[in-house]
């Protein structure tokens, strides 16, 4: 058990929760457009409108009822998501990737059944994964045929990547790579690994397991300081176009890299995480600071993401 | 950015506010700070007695009025006679009539009196300059050289009565001894003091010692001098208040006046008692009408209904302390406050143990339930029923088994307990039993430690009887809203980024 100094963190710049949730979360985003965010059918409807590439919409479940069109939905689909509309930090979502003759299976090759799928979609209208237990409607996606450049880097799950996203400013990236420990789970606190990634350039800066600094993944071995994240330009201007979209000033955004479509916007957060700053081990206050400093200059997404780049790359650090 | 200001501002006032009615409370209605105080308080009887002459009489007793004492409690017994109370010019005094009144009377008062701890007699008015008095041609020369001498060395009113009730008291000069042959002390003292136009009066007064009987009021002499009246013993020459000192009548009236009687006499007998301080100040508050706008007036099941409800922002103030500060989870914001409250009623260990049994049984019939594909509000209302079930069970095996203990199971609230099982049953499916118990421990360690707040008697005695405090919660807890630093918990997840 070891603990910092507050000043010590202080100096590092690391941002905290309750001043995350004051300071930025509280003076930046206007409570009326969480729902934007909140609501992952929402969002989608909205980057539709936006020119932002999403995941496929296969269909929406919206009443009980409506749960028995599943199978005819997902016909003649290799694989699917389902996810809550309303559901938090990676909860309630089922995936699953491979159909066969009207079997399910999940990643792992466990098979599911139709009457859990049921049941699974049933929990999700009731409002189990909601915020607040409010009735919610189920997503039915399509899968995503993630990008092969992150073979070897993930195990099982999806890598994405995460882009802490200020007034329209990518100031901090990670990549998320699931491993046997997070259960194919992309969350850092399960043991997912964190890799923070070089805004300027897209390539891996550090990595981190369990707050613990590592060079190679532990499922793979492969070497995570060597990833190159491709079409990281395509990444950067879909994230800070994201702030037109929602009108969110601190805005965590999770996109995937799909082998056809490119980057995919996967979801938007109010409130992401602060774990980011382990994985990239650097604190986000300077950066936001230096972003508040513009004050309200106009400027386009390019001119943002060009600025970003030049601003908060690793190069700008040194 | 808006300055905060105005909000440091409202807070410091919440905070001024809620200790200066606190200890508005504790001084001037006298609840005691800490709980289990006990006060001595004294129950005096005055009884008078006389004899009737046939014809209608009235009786007057002078009732004492003493800024050291108040009255807690006071009545009379008076077979036949009327009576009065009256509180006017001459002090409060009760009036006893009856038109045909023969052979011996025993009238009773009876008083029960809490000291104030209030020393000094403190006097609004002024009160008029005596007439010097006359006094007889042979004791015209002592008295002016007895009074020559005292102003002599004296520099003003008090000190010059001070030297007069030495000279009295002590008596050893020539002058004195004649002057004291025609007067009482307390007499002469006064007399002496007009002489030079200080005013002064005889009082009587009354010493309280535990089971004494028959005891007789003692005169006193009070002098004022610049808004205060001072006391002084002129048969001893000493000047004060002596301990346990009752002053019974203030206004130099006599004490008792009979019409229609003779024989007649007031005699004392007193009783120290200890009472509890609290109820004491709250029997006082209902004689004084202190009452009107306190939650003491409420029924006493209403009241304890409060203690209760009181209780909370206690164990809110710790839920925010122990999230915003030090950062620890917890499963459902204010879920532990309510296992704390059921604490309360079952004492932590039981409560510990019938928390955690009811959660595994629960959790092992909810697994079941999950093979059923039941709807999420079905599901949990079959899990509250379940947990009905279970507090039935364990309520009646304690029973059989003699362990009253697990009676008091029945008051965890059930509800919040099925969505706790559902809760956890959820979580240990989504990301293991790790997070479970991690989660759940925090709510329990949580829960615990506001019980140990809730459960701390002078907490329990605070919250109720000074409602201020509450304020200065509200101020806390709005201050920890500001809080923008860092957990006590996030020095260790950041300890990383520290830096060499």
């Amino acid at each position: 058990m070891k603990f910092a100094w507050p000043w010590e963190l202080r100096r590092a710049g690391v941002l905290n929760m309750n001043k995350r949730n004051i300071d930025f979360i509280g003076r930046y985003n206007p409570r009326k457009y969480y729902q934007r965010v909140d609501d992952k059918l929402t969002t989608k409807q909205l980057a539709l409108a936006n020119d932002i590439a999403v995941p496929d919409l296969i269909g929406v479940v919206q009443e009980q009822h409506e749960i028995a069109e599943i199978p005819e939905m997902v016909q003649g689909r290799g694989g699917f998501v389902i996810k809550p509309a309303k559901g938090s930090g990676g909860k309630g979502i089922l995936v699953i990737t491979k159909v066969e003759n009207g079997r399910y299976y999940k990643p792992s090759g466990n098979e599911v059944t139709p009457s859990e799928i049921d049941r699974h979609v049933s929990n999700i209208l009731s409002g189990l994964f909601s915020l607040g237990g409010k009735p919610d409607v189920a997503i039915v996606e399509g899968l995503i045929q993630f990008d092969p450049v992150f073979d070897g880097y993930s195990y099982e799950g999806v890598p994405d990547i995460r882009l802490i996203v200020f007034k329209g400013y990518p100031v901090m990236g990670m990549l998320r790579l699931s491993t046997a420990a997070s259960d194919g789970k992309a969350n850092l606190h399960q043991g997912a690994v964190g890799v923070g990634i070089d805004i300027a350039t897209g390539k891996g800066l550090r990595a981190v397991q369990f707050n613990e600094p590592i060079e190679f993944h532990p499922d793979t071995g492969k070497r995570l300081m060597d990833i190159q994240v491709p079409n990281w330009d395509t990444l950067l201007t879909t994230a800070s176009s994201a702030y037109e979209m929602c009108e969110l000033g601190y805005l965590g955004t999770d996109m995937v890299l799909d082998s056809e479509k490119g980057p995919l916007l996967l979801e938007l957060n109010a409130r992401p995480g602060l774990a980011i700053q382990i994985a990239n081990g650097k604190g986000l206050l300077p950066r936001l600071k230096h972003v508040e400093s513009l004050g309200n200059k106009f400027m386009d997404v390019n001119d943002r993401v060009a600025y970003a780049k030049v601003h908060f790359g690793a190069h700008a650090d040194r | 950015m808006h300055s905060r200001k105005p909000f440091y501002i409202f807070v410091f006032l919440l905070v001024v506010l809620g200790i200066s009615s606190s200890i508005y409370r504790g001084v001037e209605h006298r609840v005691p700070f800490l709980p289990g105080e006990q006060v001595n308080t004294w129950a005096i009887d005055a009884k008078v007695s006389f004899i009737g002459q046939g014809g209608e009489s009235e009786v007057s007793l002078a009732l004492p009025q003493d800024p050291a004492f108040e009255v807690l409690l006071e009545h009379t017994t008076s077979a036949g006679f009327g009576l009065a109370m009256m509180d006017d010019a001459d002090g409060r005094r009760a009036l006893w009539s009856k038109r045909a009144v023969l052979g011996q009377q025993d009238l009773y008062y009876k008083v029960t009196l809490v000291p104030t701890g209030i020393s000094r007699l403190v006097e609004d008015i002024e009160p008029k300059t005596p007439e010097a008095p006359v006094w007889a041609a042979t004791e015209q020369t002592a008295a002016q050289e007895v009074i020559d001498a005292a102003w002599e060395r004296s520099g003003s009113n008090l000190s010059y009565a001070r030297q007069l009730v030495t000279l009295v008291g002590t008596e050893k000069s020539q002058n004195l001894a004649l002057l004291l042959t025609a007067q009482t002390p307390s007499r002469l003292f006064i007399n002496l003091l007009a002489a030079k136009g200080v005013p002064a009066r005889e009082v009587s007064a009354l010493f309280l010692e535990d089971q004494r009987r028959r005891q007789q009021l003692v005169p006193f002499v009070e002098v004022y001098d610049q808004g205060e009246w001072y006391l002084f013993d002129a048969t001893s020459g000493k000047e004060g208040r002596p301990e346990n000192l009752l002053l019974w009548e203030r206004q130099g009236k006599s004490v008792l006046d009979v019409i229609g009687g003779n024989n007649s006499q007031v005699s004392f007998s007193m009783l120290m008692e200890t009472r509890p301080a609290l109820a004491t100040s709250i029997d006082m508050m209902e004689t004084t009408q202190g009452l009107d706008f306190s939650l003491y007036q409420l029924p006493l099941e209403e009241q304890s209904l409060f203690k209760g409800i009181l209780l909370i922002p206690i164990g809110v103030l710790m839920v925010v302390f122990l999230r915003v500060i030090i950062g620890i989870k917890t499963s459902g914001t204010f879920m532990p406050v309510l296992i704390a409250l059921a604490f309360i009623q079952t004492t932590l260990l039981t409560g510990l143990v019938g928390f955690l049994l009811i959660v595994a049984c629960g959790l092992m019939i909810r697994s079941y339930l999950s093979h059923l594909n039941l709807l999420l509000i079905s599901r949990i209302s079959a899990v509250i029923i379940v947990v009905i079930g279970i507090i039935g069970i364990f309520t009646l095996l304690s029973y059989k088994f003699g362990l009253s203990e697990g009676l008091t199971i029945t008051f965890f609230p059930m509800i919040i307990l099925a969505w706790t099982i559902e809760r956890m049953s959820i979580l240990w499916e989504e990301e293991g039993a790790k997070e479970v118990v991690l989660q759940g421990g925090g709510s329990l360690l949580v829960a615990t430690l506001a019980y140990l707040a809730m459960s701390a008697s002078w907490v329990q005695h605070w919250v109720f009887n000074f409602l201020g405090i509450h304020l200065v919660i509200l101020a806390l807890v709005m201050l920890m809203g500001q809080y923008t630093g860092y957990r006590l918990l996030e020095l260790k997840r950041f300890k990383p980024l520290a830096g060499e």
